[in-house]
């Protein structure tokens, strides 16, 4: 940039180019650095929609994608006291959710029997994480601080 | 052409400045809607970054955009799901089912109408907790008495265990609104207090 200042400023075109050609540039060089750093901050963000849940006991270690489950969707049609604490204790990971309980009516199986909502023969739909992700909570738009810290949980912002 | 002179300092640029500070932070408004998370949005499922965007479930599940959008809502940038959950359902936007059974079976969950005072004694202004709002959610067994006694002054309740996902952490940061919104629980000043 330095050198393209100088270059211009060898053709005189007007008083007081020079002042403008190297302002011009502190210019250009702020928000070049702004760039940068915006691109560096929202780069690895996973924005997972608030209170995501992954699952990935055993799903991908049997050839699976992960499951994720989204608390927001079930949460606008039933009441926290429907699955917690009786169907799922309240903490990720301290439940030992399998297909085999879920089939038998166990877990998930409460409802997803083919009678109140669909039946767990529809894989991909709980299966449809991104491979190679930690079980727990995703919090995407949550702020940060260690208030998920807890077993079997990783917070993500 | 003022911003021109002024550069050169040939007149008196006041204005001139005030017009390239706004134009900068229009810029770095506009860098950071684009590149960073900074907008009340909700992110689509193939961009979440946990659903695999290869996967056939993405054309069959809802996007929470689709109807979180029409809920009641924090203001921009707001944290959590971006929704007054509470508000929700007292403005009869949703209306969620307290039994799973079909036909709806009446379950017996008292709405409980009491508020309990906590921080008495703390900086912090007052912690007002409406038994109210988590009743419409919750049954008592969620939260008594494993995760509180029910029982004034039994619960050594502090914000370290709460960061750490414990008491009003468990769900508090988890699924519900999260601890960074200070004055949603801490609400009541103290006597006394002339704070703003």
């Amino acid at each position: 940039m330095t050198c393209l200042t100088s270059h211009m400023n060898t053709v005189k075109f007007f008083p007081g180019q020079d002042i403008i050609w190297n302002r011009f540039c502190i210019f250009v060089r702020k928000y070049l650095i702004v760039l940068l750093f915006g691109m560096l901050m929202a780069a690895p963000a996973a924005q997972a929609e608030y209170a995501d849940v992954v699952i990935n006991n055993r799903a991908e270690a049997e050839g699976m994608r992960p499951v994720v489950f989204p608390h927001w969707f079930h949460r606008l049609r039933f009441t926290c006291n429907v699955c917690h604490p009786d169907i799922f204790q309240m903490k990720a990971g301290s439940n030992n959710i399998t297909m085999a309980e879920i089939i038998e009516g166990r877990f998930c199986g409460k409802c997803h029997n083919n009678e109140i909502a669909w039946a767990p023969d529809q894989c991909h739909r709980c299966h449809s994480g991104k491979p190679g992700l930690e079980g727990g909570f995703y919090n995407g738009n949550s702020a940060g601080g260690p208030s998920n810290n807890r077993a079997g949980s990783k917070r993500r912002r | 052409m003022s911003v021109y002179l002024c550069i050169l300092r040939l007149r008196n640029c006041a204005t001139a400045r005030v017009y390239k500070m706004r134009v900068q932070f229009m810029l770095m408004a506009l860098l950071a809607g684009v590149h960073g998370n900074v907008s009340a949005d909700w992110k689509s499922l193939a961009e979440d970054g946990i659903h695999d965007p290869a996967g056939p479930a993405i054309e069959f599940l809802q996007e929470p955009r689709e109807i979180l959008s029409l809920l009641p809502n924090l203001d921009a940038g707001g944290a959590g799901n971006q929704v007054r959950w509470a508000r929700a359902i007292e403005s009869g936007a949703i209306s969620p089912r307290r039994s799973r059974l079909l036909p709806e079976i009446p379950v017996e969950v008292p709405v409980l109408d009491m508020d309990v005072l906590l921080n008495l004694r703390g900086s912090m202004r007052i912690v007002r907790f409406p038994h109210k709002v988590h009743t419409m959610w919750l049954a008592c067994n969620n939260c008594h008495d494993e995760i509180f006694k029910p029982k004034i002054g039994a619960n050594n309740i502090a914000m370290y265990n709460i960061l750490n996902g414990e008491q009003c952490g468990r769900c508090h940061g988890a699924v519900s609104f999260p601890v960074t919104e200070c004055r949603f629980c801490h609400s009541v000043r103290h006597p006394g207090d002339t704070e703003r």
